[in-house]
């Protein structure tokens, strides 16, 4: 089935299911689906750890450098966390677009 | 009354005008009302998602708390933070390929169906207008404890602001507001923050140690607890901080503002960097204020603690630095009610009127039409709200706001791309069933119940907890998911490879069977 309405701003020829079964597209889930879903859960229970650690236990109270307590520092850590998956998931994607371009090159 | 502040107010509502001004010139088409014909750049973009996200609540409330409560009042910031996380890696770039001009639009993607585009439209008015109670309410006596311009007097000024930059220059007029108060609000944080780092001599040791001796809490300070009494409140508030920024629609109309998902991607990392170093920054306004204005005088001037920071710009650097805070301030709840307004009117004339009255076939002049009236419509539907709320203490709402994004809006948005089976019956039973619970929770919270009469209604709460989202974002989930699985299997679930394909790569591809579009 290659025809296509001439409603849409259609840039494929080939329908959807065709994308979906091509080697490329299979690829380019696989690469993001094993990246993103770690890297989020990861970054979610990183987060979740300093509210359950605040409110279920006492041992981020204790001073670790100067006055500065344990929950300042994790807290300073998120700020690192979010920028550190910010730049890695930048870095990734150029090469899930690269993916995109090929895909978008079958699909004419 | 402080002439400087005066002037400077005038500056910025000056500067507004002039933008709206040319952005009017620009915007003819309803493409061009609801997303400046996605001319934005990354950079633009990343800016004006900054400004449309750090809210007056922000700058004023969480130096408050940090002044008032320590550590628990930066919880606020890791949060809001936190959450772009959510965002760029889950919703952004399918949001940006999906949709056209509001959330409804990529879940309609999927579901073609009234029901779910008008279940969605309703979850982005409701979100909105309590958002923008929250922030007029916040704004008008605000701007009477800075200028001494009476309340009732401020709200109106504040609600013909918006309306003016929203109705004549729509999303372009919006995201120039946004992007100047963006960096009026970051010029105004890193001028005190350099103030109050400089007064203790540029050692972060020395500033967290005199600071916990400057306080009434002492050494408990800086330590979590002050704020949240309840483990599971404080559990219940970050699950909603967390995820319910990728379900406020006033943030997610602004992913529309840019050609394609790559860039939608750049601007989520340069709004990261900016509201990143901007919560960072927090501290030292809270610490600032709470060394060098002290809790008495903040808890004098406004019990919740929203004039820390102009308090603190007074101590330092005098009547000109306090009327370049209130300004930032003002400039700051301007661009955010602006992008309210177009959040909700969007869902009311593009979701309601242009899909589910005219289905679709509304021309252009009418969907300009439609649009302008609905801003207005929305504008003077929360002025009103907001004149009868001003005794009443409505911070809670913006926490509601959160809950019913992350409650209602973001399992659907998830379910959509992710999930084969996902059908209209769940979409919508997911979204009712996230709002009310949130609604209903609240409703019995201590927000509104308190027995000693410090709230709207007396007596005690029948839901422990200030935050719903432990329950509501479940539900919401469970909703959806529950919803799927008792519709009947042969209900639409939507062409998904359809979706998967345009989601991933934004190539719109026929179905199988000959398409036919909307």
């Amino acid at each position: 089935m290659h025809q296509v309405s001439e409603v849409q701003k259609n840039e494929a020829t080939q329908p959807a299911p065709a994308i979906v079964e091509s080697a490329t597209f299979q690829q380019l889930m696989r690469q993001k689906n094993g990246f993103i879903l770690p890297a989020i859960s990861f970054c979610l229970i990183f987060y979740f750890a300093l509210p359950i650690l605040t409110s279920y236990f006492t041992i981020l109270n204790e001073p670790v450098f100067g006055d500065i307590t344990g929950a300042w520092i994790f807290a300073f850590a998120q700020f690192i966390m979010t920028w550190t998956f910010c730049m890695i998931y930048s870095k990734k994607a150029r090469a899930f677009d690269r993916l995109v371009e090929q895909i978008k090159e079958e699909s004419k | 009354m402080n002439y400087t502040a005066v002037a400077l107010f005038a500056a910025i509502v000056g500067l507004t005008l002039v933008i709206t001004y040319f952005a009017a010139r620009k915007t003819k088409t309803a493409n061009d009302f609801y997303t400046a014909d996605g001319g934005l750049t990354g950079a633009q973009n990343g800016m004006a998602i900054a400004g449309d996200y750090m809210s007056a609540a922000s700058f004023l409330g969480i130096a408050g708390m940090i002044a008032l409560a320590g550590f628990d009042g930066f919880f606020y910031s890791i949060g809001f933070l936190v959450a772009y996380l959510v965002v760029l890696y889950l919703v952004a770039e399918p949001l940006r390929n999906l949709g056209k001009y509001t959330m409804a639009d990529m879940i309609a993607a999927r579901f073609n169906a009234s029901k779910v585009r008008g279940v969605a439209a309703m979850n982005s008015i409701a979100i909105s207008i309590f958002y923008m109670i929250a922030q007029l309410v916040g704004a008008g006596a605000l701007i009477e404890l800075l200028l001494g311009i009476p309340y009732t007097t401020s709200v109106i000024i504040v609600g013909i602001l918006m309306t003016i930059y929203v109705v004549f220059g729509g999303m372009t007029a919006t995201s120039w507001v946004q992007i100047i108060k963006a960096i009026l609000l970051m010029a105004g944080t890193a001028v005190i923050s350099f103030m109050v780092f400089a007064k203790f001599d540029f050692s972060i040791f020395k500033m967290f140690s005199e600071v916990k001796q400057a306080t009434p809490l002492g050494d408990s300070f800086l330590n979590p607890g002050n704020k949240f009494k309840l483990p599971l409140d404080t559990i219940s508030l970050n699950l909603a901080l967390v995820l319910g920024t990728a379900g406020l629609p006033h943030i997610l109309i602004r992913f529309f503002t840019v050609k394609d998902a790559p860039t939608a991607r750049k601007s989520v990392v340069y709004a990261t960097w900016i509201i990143g170093v901007f919560y960072i920054l927090t501290i030292f306004l809270g610490f600032g204020a709470a060394a060098f204005v002290g809790s008495e005088d903040i808890i004098a001037a406004n019990a919740a603690g929203n004039m820390a920071a102009p308090l603190l710009a007074k101590a330092l650097g005098g009547d000109l630095l306090f009327a370049f805070v209130a300004a930032v301030a003002f400039a700051t709840i301007l661009a955010v009610v602006a992008g309210l307004v177009l959040s909700a009117a969007s869902a009311f004339a593009h979701d309601f009127y242009s899909h589910i009255l005219r289905k679709g076939l509304a021309t252009e002049k009418e969907q300009m039409t439609a649009a302008r009236l609905a801003s207005i419509a929305v504008a003077l539907i929360s002025m009103v709200l907001a004149l009868f709320a001003q005794s009443m203490n409505v911070a809670f709402l913006v926490s509601l706001a959160f809950a019913v994004a992350a409650s209602a809006n973001l399992p659907v948005i998830l379910l959509t791309i992710f999930w084969r089976r996902f059908n209209t019956g769940g979409a919508v039973t997911g979204m009712v069933v996230g709002l009310f619970s949130s609604l209903i929770l609240v409703a019995l919270s201590p927000n509104l119940w308190a027995v000693d009469g410090s709230a709207l209604f007396v007596g005690e709460a029948l839901f422990p907890l200030t935050n719903p989202g432990i329950v509501s974002i479940p539900l919401g989930f469970l909703g959806a998911i529950v919803g799927t699985l008792l519709t009947k299997s042969n209900e639409v679930a939507g062409n998904f490879e359809r979706i998967i394909v345009k989601a991933n790569t934004g190539i719109d591809a026929a179905t199988e069977v000959a398409a036919s579009k909307e």
